[in-house]
């Protein structure tokens, strides 16, 4: 459903991503595992057409987006929650959900998505900036399900947040994907949060898929070495 | 006593000239305010903006004067509508042509509509002439009203009062109602966010632009009752007009609306204690002093980062 073909991308003269290929079916859960600095941002910020892309193929559904503007691919599609939340501080929550709402939709606010994310509808009329930050990260997380996505791109959604919490968002994570019918990439450097969530995990290293495994066939060990720093 | 009285009814005819001042500043400063919070552009040509504004007045004035005068006491009215659509529309292209280029270079945006402001006044000066012009405002908006004896409001004054305080309340119904206004604030807190929410800040740029602009023509035709019009009028208020952004705070419309306020008081009542000159010595010596103390304007929200 999601193909990435010998994708290629970096800053400058410095490439960082190297000819990576991923396809990722309906409903499935990836996790993309990594240290600091081996490519999982600059991974997530070219998919989403932020950072162009140097040269490689992304198929969205059967549609190329590889060319598209940002905005044109969140609406073939594609919703983008990145690390560090980047909330807008000083709009309410519900104007944040709004954002990402399609003209179509009249600023209502689907009442699944409230229903998801309970803490939300109580504190829509709070500025986003004084939530505190694993609310950031549900609101975060609804506003890209405002956009009504196929694919959601999560980067690094435990950074900075509490584990009862991070336990939340795995739960919702799941959940959202049968609701919603939704495929899911997250990066992540918790180990434990995508065994408990993702069916298939890859570690990239130096902009390279080093390992692709199933949860099942996972060897923690190993994953750890490449983790560790 | 009587002295006092006296004084008091100057002080509140000068307060009142203030306002006026304050009202022209303001039309002049939200066009400004929202294209330069949003797109982070310093638009140097915003006061020839007006000055299309004015220029599209006087026209529309010596049309109605010479084909169909007994249009004269309504056509105020639409020439206001004019000026907004006419400098609207330049701003739109000039953002399509200039602007739109410019995004990566911010201070190349600041050489270049300056470069723009010097065209557009030779244009001017080329097709209307050196020599300024009038408009002839409407009946209805000359002479004063009288409150007492001493104290006496122009109507024109009045007037264009009424038209900011509904320029102003326009601005913020489509700022904090609609769709495009959520898009705007949206793209002013986080371009990159807005854009991966699905976002078309290209359109939303091009649309701020124009509407920033077209709010100067309002203030262009406004300025017509006011003064008389010549090819530079509209950069005579550039300085101030950023006095007022920058005091105000670039990000808040409140913070815009109290400075504008506070600069034109400032010099319209101090005008009236010393020279011209010396009031402006005043009024920016006091504004310094305030950034010195708030870098950041008088108001700034506040949030968690």
């Amino acid at each position: 459903m999601f193909n990435i073909q010998q994708l290629a991308c970096g800053y400058g003269q410095s490439q960082v991503l190297h000819d990576l290929s991923l396809s990722v079916q309906k409903q499935e859960i990836v996790a993309v595992m990594g240290r600091n600095g081996m490519g999982k941002t600059t991974l997530f910020k070219s998919l989403m057409g932020i950072l162009p892309q140097w040269s490689g193929q992304v198929q969205l559904d059967g549609v190329d987006v590889s060319a598209m503007e940002t905005h044109n691919r969140v609406t073939e599609g594609m919703a983008y929650v990145p690390q560090g939340r980047m909330i807008f501080p000083s709009m309410s929550v519900l104007e944040n959900i709004q954002t990402g709402l399609p003209a179509s939709a009249g600023g209502q606010v689907p009442e699944d998505l409230y229903a998801l994310f309970p803490v939300l509808f109580d504190m829509r009329s709070r500025r986003g900036g004084n939530l505190s930050g694993g609310q950031q990260q549900q609101l975060a997380i609804a506003r890209a399900l405002a956009t009504n996505p196929k694919v959601l791109l999560l980067d690094e959604p435990t950074e900075g947040i509490q584990p009862s919490i991070i336990k939340d968002i795995a739960r919702t994570l799941k959940e959202i994907r049968t609701l919603r019918n939704l495929t899911i990439i997250v990066s992540e450097q918790v180990l434990s949060f995508t065994l408990e969530i993702a069916d298939r995990l890859l570690v990239i290293e130096k902009g390279r898929f080093v390992i692709e495994e199933t949860r099942g066939n996972v060897d923690e060990a190993t994953i750890s070495r490449y983790l560790s720093v | 006593m009587e002295w006092l009285s006296e004084f008091g009814a100057i002080a509140a005819m000068q307060g009142f000239n203030g306002l006026s001042v304050f009202c022209v500043l303001l039309l002049m400063a939200l066009g400004l305010a929202i294209i330069f919070g949003q797109m982070g552009v310093i638009n140097m040509a915003h006061g020839e903006f007006l000055t299309i504004g004015a220029y599209t007045t006087y026209l529309l004035s010596t049309l109605v004067q010479t084909w169909c005068p007994w249009m004269q006491p309504y056509y105020f009215f639409f020439a206001i509508a004019l000026s907004f659509v006419v400098a609207g529309a330049v701003g739109w292209v000039v953002e399509w042509v200039m602007i739109s280029r410019l995004y990566h270079r911010p201070l190349d945006t600041l050489l270049a509509t300056w470069g723009l402001s010097l065209v557009m006044q030779q244009a001017f000066r080329s097709i209307f002439g050196a020599r300024e012009v009038s408009a002839n405002p409407p009946e209805w908006l000359m002479g004063a009203v009288k409150l007492t004896d001493a104290i006496e409001i122009p109507r024109n004054g009045l007037f264009v009062m009424g038209l900011t305080v509904l320029m102003t309340g326009g601005i913020f119904l489509m700022l904090y109602r609609t769709r495009w206004g959520l898009h705007v604030r949206a793209t002013v807190q986080n371009r990159i966010m807005s854009r991966a929410v699905g976002i078309n800040t290209r359109k939303v740029d091009r649309m701020t632009f124009a509407l920033g602009c077209g709010v100067a023509g309002v203030a262009g035709a406004a300025f017509t009752t006011i003064g008389s019009t010549g090819p530079t009028a509209g950069s005579l208020y550039i300085v101030d007009t950023f006095l007022v952004v920058v005091f105000g705070g670039a990000a808040s419309l409140f913070g815009t609306i109290a400075s504008a306020f506070a600069i034109a008081q400032t010099q319209s009542l101090s005008e009236f204690f010393m020279s011209g000159s010396m009031a402006r010595v005043l009024t920016l010596s006091a504004v310094i002093l305030i950034l010195l103390m708030r870098p950041q304007g008088l108001f700034s929200s506040k949030v968690r980062k």
